[in-house]
């Protein structure tokens, strides 16, 4: 028997929120409701929120379960965490942060918590308009097919959790938990990310060591040079950053370095997003600052 | 209070079964390999351990070898009859066999040989046919349950053997859920080597036995020792051995009133049958074992409904991939081709001669409302039936 802590069993046993919301028909409020899951994958979540459009707020949250005992759980304790709160703050709501919210999960039912976040996703992005990524379209790239999961969920989950072994993806969205026959796969992209992750870590080092040993700079506290700032910048956002935003459907290009203004243009969903400002300031600009100068700051064209 | 329905799983030990092996955690711990009389009493209880066991199966005790489990007696047997016939590379097997089965056959796979996984239809059963077909002169080993551990479906073993008999192969039987449940007689059966477990009979774990027809070419899977006449290495578990020695003897005496186990397993399914909707036992129309019913709730997933269960002191076991720790639902259910509506909602309920008509009336108590809560919370239901089998169809595909 699964060793649940005493939140899971009790949001379980007495589930709060469960159900559907019925739509009020009454000005500056709409009701949506976003699905991930099926029957056939064993769980499936229809997250149910009810927005005050003035002020892009969730009124109320619903859910409905098919799914184990820390799946309706974790549905639950979304439900609670996400009332009350913007759209925009709740998108910044990960699946950890649910786990967190039940006294943690076993790793294997990690999913469960996957699920929930991906369905809050789903609802929100269905409200403000945006194609949600579907597994079926997303041809090529397709890890896992007994459960349908793409590259791009395995990247994101990997970045999102810092996962760092392939039972650690396959508890977290299921890929390899099947045949097994795309374990492999879920290695070598857990590798690359690894070697990226170490490259990106290294690069600033490596640059300064090389722009001392070659130009012997009087300065050595000078970091880098216009070109290897820009290249650090390109980098940085080719590996740790679109891979996050193409898993939303989105994507973003470099167009220009100016001092420390990054100009970059969002693309995809990113760029009809209306949380755009906060993809600018959270997802890029904060890696960057992070990785490559504090002092940068990044705009949109 | 527990009420226990999880029988095939585990059975409790039989009072007079522990009686019976407690001497042997005490005083009389001596090594039945041992030259001196104090060892020697050990071995002969041994012996009657062996007639007992050979009485439950139509045998003879020279054909009994005692070993720790099921999953070593399988093993044995899959490794002793493919050792006696090296030239054969063909092994038969069915789809929905214990992981002690078709672990050791995916392995063997990796070795060269070829093997044979027979399917099963929506009712659990086998097409001789299709078992017909797959032999040849080349098949080493014919291995098939005598019955479903997770639905009690009963397999023809009878005319199975027969079938492995005509080309030359040998054909072991998985009867680690038959043994004590159904009557065997294996003195004019065509099986050679058959498994059985204690802890599936009233007996503690760690004890098994492995039948091996007398003339059948037998190699030893365990080397290192003399015991059980060099067919089997490794200090003997007394107790243990002695306690499936009664508990066999007591299985024998239980087989004439298994009626009873059948009468409170169909109340146990009727009951749910006609008060809880879209339910449906798998595998309901074979030929199935007294105590096991195997119960598919749709819409709903089984680990959800064996903690509601379990609130209420009620042990029972579900095929649901959530349960296992894998993330597949049931080979067994799978491979009978069942919906997805009802594969993850499916509870094995498993009866021992101890289960009492209260304990079947608590579950059938209980039920209604442990499906009803979950299905209030499941976003599927009866009204998108037709929808839900359209996306089950498209995933299959």
């Amino acid at each position: 028997m699964w060793d649940y802590s005493e939140k899971v069993l009790e949001l379980f046993y007495n589930p709060i929120n469960q159900g559907t919301i019925d739509d009020p028909q009454e000005p500056d409020v709409a009701v949506v409701y976003g699905e991930v899951g099926s029957i056939a994958c064993g769980d499936a979540l229809r997250l149910h929120l009810k927005i005050q459009q003035s002020t892009d707020s969730i009124l109320d949250a619903r859910f409905q379960t098919f799914g184990c005992t820390s799946a309706i759980a974790s549905s639950s304790a979304l439900t609670e965490i996400i009332k009350g709160k913007t759209l925009d703050e709740a998108l910044h709501i990960t699946n950890q942060d649910i786990a967190n919210f039940l006294g943690g999960l076993p790793e294997a039912k990690m999913h469960c918590s996957v699920m929930g976040q991906e369905a809050l996703e789903a609802a929100i992005y269905k409200y403000r308009g945006i194609e949600v990524e579907h597994h079926e379209d997303d041809d090529g790239t397709l890890v896992c097919t007994c459960y349908g999961i793409s590259e791009k969920k395995i990247r994101r989950a990997i970045a999102e959790n810092r996962l760092t072994t392939v039972e650690q993806v396959t508890n977290y969205v299921k890929a390899g938990g099947g045949c097994g026959s795309c374990l492999a796969d879920i290695e070598d992209i857990l590798l690359e990310i690894q070697h990226s992750a170490e490259s990106v870590k290294v690069a600033p080092a490596l640059a300064l060591d090389k722009e001392q040993s070659t130009q012997a700079l009087p300065y050595p506290s000078t970091p880098l040079t216009n070109l290897q700032k820009i290249t650090l910048i390109q980098q940085v956002i080719d590996t740790e950053v679109r891979p996050l935003l193409l898993a939303d459907g989105g994507d973003v290009s470099l167009h220009d370095v100016e001092g420390d203004r990054v100009l970059v243009k969002l693309q995809g969903a990113c760029g009809s997003c209306p949380s755009s400002t906060e993809t600018l300031k959270y997802a890029i600009e904060a890696k960057l600052k992070d990785l490559v100068l504090p002092s940068l700051i990044v705009e949109a064209i | 209070m527990v009420t226990y329905l999880d029988n095939n799983a585990t059975t409790r030990i039989d009072p007079d079964v522990l009686a019976a092996m407690l001497p042997y955690l005490s005083e009389l711990y001596g090594n039945p390999s041992s030259m001196h009389s104090f060892g020697g009493q050990v071995g002969a209880a041994i012996e009657t351990a062996r007639e007992q066991v050979a009485a439950l199966l139509g045998a003879e005790p020279t054909e009994i070898i005692f070993n720790s489990c099921g999953s070593e007696g399988n093993n044995t047997a899959i490794h002793a009859a493919l050792a006696a016939q090296p030239e054969k590379r063909h092994i038969v097997t069915t789809a929905v066999e214990h992981p002690a089965i078709l672990a050791v056959c995916k392995h063997l796979e990796k070795r060269g040989y070829t093997v044979t996984y027979l399917s099963v239809d929506g009712r659990g059963e086998l097409d001789l046919m299709e078992l017909e077909a797959a032999m040849t002169g080349g098949t080493a080993l014919v291995t098939t349950m005598y019955a479903n551990n997770e639905t009690g479906v009963i397999f023809p073993v009878e005319q199975i053997g027969a079938i492995a008999k005509a080309y030359g192969a040998a054909y072991h039987v998985d009867a680690v859920q038959a043994v004590g449940k159904v009557p065997i007689d294996l003195s004019t059966s065509p099986i050679d080597l058959l498994t059985l477990s204690g802890h599936k009979l009233h007996a503690p774990k760690g004890i098994g036995a492995l039948y091996v027809r007398k003339g059948f070419r037998f190699r030893p899977f365990l080397l290192g020792g003399h015991q059980e006449r060099g067919r089997r290495a490794g200090t003997h578990n007394v107790p243990g051995i002695v306690a499936l020695g009664k508990a066999a003897e007591l299985a024998q005496i239980h087989l004439a009133h298994v009626q009873r186990e059948a009468e409170l397993r169909d109340l146990l399914e009727c009951g749910i049958l006609t008060t809880i909707p879209d339910t449906v036992v798998n595998g309901g129309g074979a030929l199935r074992l007294p105590n096991t019913t195997n119960i598919g709730f749709k819409y709903i997933e089984g680990e959800a409904i064996l903690f509601m269960l379990n609130r209420e002191g009620i042990c029972a076991s579900s095929g649901s991939a959530c349960t296992s720790g894998s993330l597949d639902p049931s080979h067994v259910l799978t491979a009978m081709g069942l919906p997805y509506t009802i594969l993850h909602g499916s509870i094995r309920f498993s009866l021992s001669r101890y289960t009492t008509e209260a304990e079947i009336r608590q579950v059938l108590a209980v039920m209604p409302e442990i499906v009803e809560r979950l299905r209030a919370l499941s976003p599927f239901n009866n009204d998108q039936a037709e929808w839900l089998q359209e996306r089950d169809l498209a995933v299959a595909t």
